[in-house]
C-alpha cells in the first residue's frame, strides 16, 4: 500500500560564502501513514524545521529543494507540481502549525476572519458559510464561546488560545496531514499539555496524520507512534518511539537521553554530549556526530548510511548491525 | 574583524557605497593638495584680457569676471564646504547624541522635558531660523556659521539616539552591568553609547551632505560666506550675470556641490544598510 | 519557612510585594498588576532554592527585585540580616559584589560591542579589584573555570554559540566572587545537550565555591536537577514550598500536582494519570478572589470557601502549602 506521505532523499541546498553550497537537510527519508504521528526530533540547526518547510516546497530563498528529492503524497510526486497545484496542497491537503502563534497570526484581522479566509481559500463557500464554519472549527479546537471569540483580535487572546486558532486555520480545509513545528514550545507547561491533547484528539477523530517537529523528547514520549532523530541535516535514528526510548541505538540519541533531566526516579548527574552542533559549513565529511561521539573509532572517518539495529529500527552508526 | 571594520567592509561591498567612498576620497584629496599646486584663488590677473577665459591650458576650468582661476576657487571653496560640513555635522551629532543619551537613559521628567523641547524646536523650520539670524548678523564669521548650523541640526539625531537608547535599556546586558554595580555614567558610556554609535554615524554622515547644501544655499542668498572668501555657493551667485556668456563660471562649482553631496549621501545610505542588522 | 538546620539564612525575603501601576487608558484608571503579592523565602549558604511557576507568575520579578534591578512596593530582603531594600548608593554597590545574576537570553545579556574579556573584567573594574594585569589573569582563569579557552577573551560575543555565551555570562557573574547568584531561566533557551552541560557546570561551581542559587525556572525537571528546596509560585504568591523531594514526590497543592503531571517526561513508562488543567493562568491584573487557583482547580473538595477566603501557607507533612483542602489532595 502506498503511504500517505513518502519522502525519499530530501535535500535542501543553500548557497554559502565562497561559492560553496551547503545542505542543511541532506538526504532525509521517511514515510507517514494515515492516522499516525511521526516525530522529527533534534536540536536547533539539525534541519527538522526546514524539512517541514521543504515538504511544502516553502524553503526560503535563496535555498531550494534539490530536484533529485522525492516527495510523494498518495503516490503523486509533489516535486513535479507547479506553483498553483502546490498552493492547493498547502493548507488544503497539508496543514501547518507553527511555533509562535503571535507572529503567525495577522494582528489586524480577527480570529474569525483569518479562519474564514482559510476556509474560503480552499472551498467555494459564501461569507456566511465560511463564518459558520469558522465558529464550528473554534468549537472543535476547544475554544469556549466560539461565536464571541470570532470577533476578537489575536492580542486579545491568550497564547494557548492563539495556538488553538492556528490549529483551527490549519484544519480549515480538512487536511489529511498536519505538520506541527514546535507547536507548544512557546506555551506554558499546563497549556502545552492541552494543545498536545488537542492534536491527539483531532488525529483520532479525523484520521489525520501528524508530523510533529520538536526538540523535546518528553513531547514525543507517549504521543508519537514513530520517530526520527535528526542530527546535522540527516536522520541518525529511525524507529517506533517505543524502540528508541527502550533501546536507543545511535550514540547521539543516547546522549540526548543522558542530557534530559527527569522528574521521577533517582536524581543523577546529567551526562551531556560534549561540544555543540557545528554549523553546516563545518560538518565533517565522515560521520557528522563523530567529533562529539564518545565511541568514535577509525571507521567514523567515512560516512555511515542508515544501518539495521533491529526490526524496523535503523541507525546511522558503524557500531550498528548491518547495512539497512 | 571588529564590528566597525566589518561595517566599512560592507559599505565597500555595495556598488553605490563604493562609488561614494571613491568619489569622496578624490574630492577630499583635491581639497587637500589642490591649494598647494594651483594658483592663488584670490589673485586677480589682467582684468582686461584675463577675465572670463573659457577652459583651456592655462586655466583648466577658465577664469571668472575678475580673471581669477575657477579651478583654484572651486578647490578652495570645496575645502571650506567640507570643513564646514564636517565640523558642524560632528558638533550637531555630538549634541544630539548627548541629549538623546541623557533623555533615553534617564526615564521620567528629564526625558519628558528634553523631548518636549526637541519637539518644539523641530516645529521651527531650520531655514527660517538661519535666515533670520543671518539677516541680522551681518558678515558672520565662519566658526559662528558652523556653530549656527550645528545648533539648528541636532534635533533629529537626539530623537534617533533616544529611541535606540530606550530600546537598549531593556536589554539584559544593561541589567547585568547594573547588577554588577555600574553607575549611570559607566552604563551610558560603556554600554549604551557604543551600541548607538551606528545610527549616530549614519546620521552624522547624512548630516554632512545637508549642511554643505544648506551653506551653499545660504551663501547663494548672500547670507553665508561673504566675498572675497571663495565658496561654491558664492561662485554660483557671483556668476549669475555672466551665466549665458561664460557658463563655466557657475556650472563647475554647481557640479562640485552636487557631486559632493551625492557622494556623501551614497556613503551614508550604504552605511545605514550595512549597519542595519536586518540586512546582515 | 525553615532555614537549613543550624544556620541562619544567608538571604531572607519577607512579604515581598511588587505592584505595577497600570497606565490609565482614556481616563479610566486600571487596577495595579500584582506581579508579586507577598512572597517570603529563605536561602542558605551553598543552597539552591528553585523558584518555579508559569509565565506571569512573578518569579522573575522576585529575582529582579531582590537584586534591586526593580524597586519593591513593600517588603524586606535581608542579606546576612541587612535590609537590601534600604541600602544607599555606596552600600548598594558593595552589595552587588555579593549577589549576582545570570540571565535567560544568552544573546541579549552580553554587550555586542564589548569583548568577552572586557565584559568579564567589568565587575572587577567597577569594584577596583586587582590591577589591570591581575584582572587579565583572573579573566583567563574564569574562562577556563567555565570551560572555555582563555584566548576567547579578545573575541566578541557574536562569535559564540548560545551555550558558550551562557558560560561567559556565568564567568562575568563569578568575577566579583558573589555568595548568591540569581539564575533567571539560565538554561531555558539552550539546546538539550548544551543545557545539560550548563546545569552540570552550575552544580560544580556551587560545590567549589559554596554558592547559593536562587534558581528561577518554569521547567520542573530542570529545577529538580539542581534544587535542594523548591517554591512553587502561582499569580504572585507561593502556593507550596519545601524540600525538592517532598514537593515533587508528594505534592500537596493541586497546582503543584498539575504542574508536575504536565511535565512531558522523556520516558515510556506509563505516567501517573495526566492532569490537564483547563484554561490559561488568569491575568495578575485581575486575580481571582479567594484562592487564586480556584478557577482552574480540579480538587474534588473545592468549595465556596476557596472562592472567598485566601488560603495562607501552612505547614503540612513537611512542606508549606497554601490550600484549604491540602490534606485530601489526590
Amino acid at each position: 500500500m502506498t503511504p500517505l506521505l513518502e519522502v525519499r532523499d530530501l535535500r535542501v541546498s543553500f548557497p554559502a560564502a565562497g561559492g560553496r553550497t551547503i545542505h542543511p537537510v541532506d538526504g532525509v527519508s521517511f514515510s507517514l501513514e494515515r492516522g499516525r504521528t511521526l516525530a522529527l526530533v533534534g536540536e536547533s540547526g539539525c534541519g527538522k524545521s526546514l524539512t517541514g518547510l521543504a515538504l511544502l516546497r516553502l524553503v526560503p530563498p535563496p535555498g531550494r529543494v534539490d530536484d533529485s528529492s522525492v516527495i510523494r503524497l498518495e503516490g503523486k510526486d509533489l516535486m513535479s507540481f507547479d506553483e498553483a497545484a502546490m498552493r492547493a496542497v498547502r493548507g488544503g491537503r497539508i496543514g501547518m502549525v507553527f511555533q509562535d502563534p503571535m507572529t503567525s497570526l495577522n494582528p489586524v484581522l480577527t480570529a474569525g476572519d483569518q479562519i474564514a479566509e482559510a476556509v474560503r481559500a480552499h472551498r467555494p463557500v459564501t461569507r456566511q458559510e465560511a463564518r459558520a464554519r469558522a465558529a464550528a472549527l473554534l468549537g472543535e479546537v476547544g475554544i469556549a464561546d466560539p461565536a464571541r471569540r470570532l470577533d476578537e483580535y489575536p492580542h486579545q487572546l491568550s497564547g494557548g488560545m492563539r495556538q488553538r486558532v492556528m490549529i483551527a486555520i490549519a484544519l480549515a480545509a480538512e487536511p489529511e496531514i498536519i505538520i506541527a513545528d514546535e507547536p507548544t514550545t512557546a506555551l506554558d507547561v499546563t497549556v502545552q499539555a492541552q494543545i498536545l491533547e488537542l492534536l491527539d484528539r483531532l488525529r483520532l477523530e479525523r484520521g489525520m496524520a501528524v508530523l510533529l517537529i520538536t526538540h523535546d523528547l518528553g513531547v514525543v514520549a507517549g504521543r508519537a507512534d514513530d520517530m526520527c532523530v535528526m542530527y546535522a541535516g540527516q536522520i541518525v535514528e529511525r524507529a517506533s518511539t517505543r524502540q528508541v526510548f527502550e533501546a536507543p541505538a545511535h550514540p547521539y540519541t543516547h546522549g540526548l537521553f543522558g542530557s534530559v533531566p527527569t522528574i521521577a526516579g533517582p536524581r543523577e548527574r546529567l551526562t551531556p554530549i560534549s561540544g555543540s552542533v557545528p554549523p553546516p559549513a563545518a560538518w565533517p565529511t565522515g560521520c557528522r556526530f563523530a567529533p562529539r561521539c564518545p565511541e568514535r573509532f577509525a571507521r567514523c572517518d567515512s560516512m555511515p548510511s542508515l544501518r539495521r539495529a533491529g526490526p524496523g529500527h535503523d541507525a546511522r552508526c558503524w557500531l550498528t548491525g548491518d547495512e539497512a | 574583524m571588529t564590528p566597525r571594520r566589518a561595517a566599512l567592509h560592507t559599505v565597500w561591498r555595495r556598488p553605490a557605497g563604493r562609488a561614494g567612498l571613491i568619489a569622496l576620497a578624490l574630492l577630499a584629496l583635491l581639497a587637500l593638495i589642490g591649494p598647494l599646486v594651483l594658483p592663488d584663488p584670490t589673485a586677480q590677473g589682467d582684468l582686461l584680457n584675463g577675465a572670463l577665459l573659457p577652459p583651456g591650458p592655462g586655466h583648466l576650468l577658465g577664469t571668472d569676471q575678475l580673471s581669477r582661476d575657477v579651478l583654484s576657487r572651486i578647490v578652495t571653496g570645496l575645502r571650506l564646504s567640507l570643513i564646514i560640513g564636517l565640523a558642524s555635522a560632528c558638533l550637531a551629532v555630538a549634541l544630539g547624541a548627548a541629549v538623546g543619551l541623557i533623555a533615553g537613559s534617564r526615564a521620567g521628567m528629564v526625558d519628558t522635558v528634553l523631548m518636549r523641547i526637541v519637539d518644539a524646536l523641530l516645529a521651527i523650520p531650520r531655514l527660517f531660523v538661519l535666515l533670520l539670524v543671518l539677516a541680522v548678523w551681518d558678515r558672520v564669521p565662519i566658526p559662528a556659521l558652523v556653530l549656527l548650523l550645528a545648533l539648528t541640526g541636532w534635533y533629529g539625531t537626539s530623537r534617533l539616539v533616544r529611541a535606540e537608547t530606550v530600546r537598549l535599556r531593556g536589554e539584559d546586558f544593561v541589567r547585568a552591568a547594573e547588577a554588577l554595580g555600574a553607575g549611570r555614567l559607566r552604563i551610558a558610556l560603556h554600554h549604551l553609547l557604543p551600541n548607538v554609535a551606528a545610527p549616530i554615524l549614519v546620521a552624522g554622515t547624512l548630516g554632512v551632505g545637508d549642511v554643505i547644501l544648506l551653506e551653499a544655499g545660504l551663501t547663494y542668498l548672500g547670507l553665508g560666506i561673504r566675498p572675497p572668501t571663495p565658496s561654491l555657493g558664492g561662485m554660483v551667485l557671483d556668476s549669475r550675470s555672466v551665466f549665458v556668456t561664460a557658463p563655466w563660471t557657475s556650472i563647475f562649482p554647481g557640479l562640485v556641490i552636487v557631486l559632493t553631496v551625492l557622494s556623501v549621501n551614497l556613503v551614508g545610505d550604504a552605511l545605514r544598510d550595512a549597519l542595519d542588522p536586518r540586512s546582515a | 519557612m525553615t532555614a537549613p538546620a543550624g544556620a541562619s539564612p544567608l538571604l531572607e525575603v519577607r512579604e515581598l510585594v511588587k505592584h505595577y501601576r497600570a497606565r490609565a487608558i482614556l481616563g479610566r484608571s486600571a487596577p495595579p498588576v500584582r506581579a508579586v503579592d507577598g512572597v517570603s523565602l529563605t536561602l542558605g549558604r551553598g543552597e539552591t532554592l528553585g523558584l518555579v511557576g508559569e509565565s506571569g507568575c512573578g518569579k522573575t520579578t522576585v529575582g529582579r527585585t531582590i537584586i534591586r534591578l526593580q524597586e519593591p512596593t513593600s517588603g524586606q530582603a535581608l542579606l546576612d540580616g541587612t535590609d537590601i531594600f534600604t541600602l544607599g548608593a555606596d552600600a548598594l554597590r558593595a552589595f552587588r559584589r555579593r549577589v549576582q545574576m545570570i540571565f535567560q537570553d544568552p544573546y541579549g545579556s552580553l554587550n555586542p560591542r564589548m569583548t568577552v574579556g572586557d565584559a568579564i573584567a567589568e565587575g572587577m573594574d567597577i569594584h577596583r579589584i586587582g590591577t589591570r594585569p591581575q584582572r587579565r589573569g583572573r579573566v583567563a582563569t574564569l574562562l577556563e573555570e567555565v570551560g572555555l579557552d582563555a584566548s576567547y577573551a579578545a573575541r566578541y560575543p557574536h562569535e559564540f554559540s548560545g551555550g558558550q555565551r551562557q558560560r561567559i555570562g556565568i564567568a562575568r557573574a563569578l568575577a566579583v566572587e558573589p555568595e548568591v547568584i540569581i539564575c533567571d531561566e539560565p538554561v531555558s533557551s539552550l539546546d538539550v545537550s548544551v543545557q545539560a552541560q550548563v546545569l552540570n557546570l552550575l552544580s560544580d561551581l556551587q560545590r567549589a565555591r559554596q554558592l547559593a542559587y536562587l534558581f528561577i525556572a518554569h521547567d520542573l525537571a530542570v529545577v529538580r536537577q539542581v534544587a535542594d528546596r523548591i517554591a512553587v509560585m502561582y499569580l504572585g504568591r507561593i502556593v507550596e514550598t519545601g524540600t525538592a523531594e517532598r514537593v515533587l514526590g508528594s505534592p500537596r497543592h493541586p497546582y503543584t500536582v498539575a504542574l508536575r503531571s504536565a511535565v512531558p517526561e522523556a520516558s515510556m513508562e506509563p505516567a501517573t494519570a495526566r492532569i490537564v488543567l483547563s484554561g490559561d493562568p488568569p491575568s495578575p491584573a485581575a486575580p481571582p478572589s479567594g484562592c487564586a487557583f480556584h478557577t482552574r482547580c480540579f480538587h474534588p473538595a473545592r468549595n465556596e470557601r476557596c472562592r472567598t477566603e485566601r488560603p495562607e501557607l501552612r505547614p503540612l507533612g513537611g512542606v508549606q502549602v497554601a490550600c484549604h483542602h491540602a490534606e485530601s489532595t489526590p
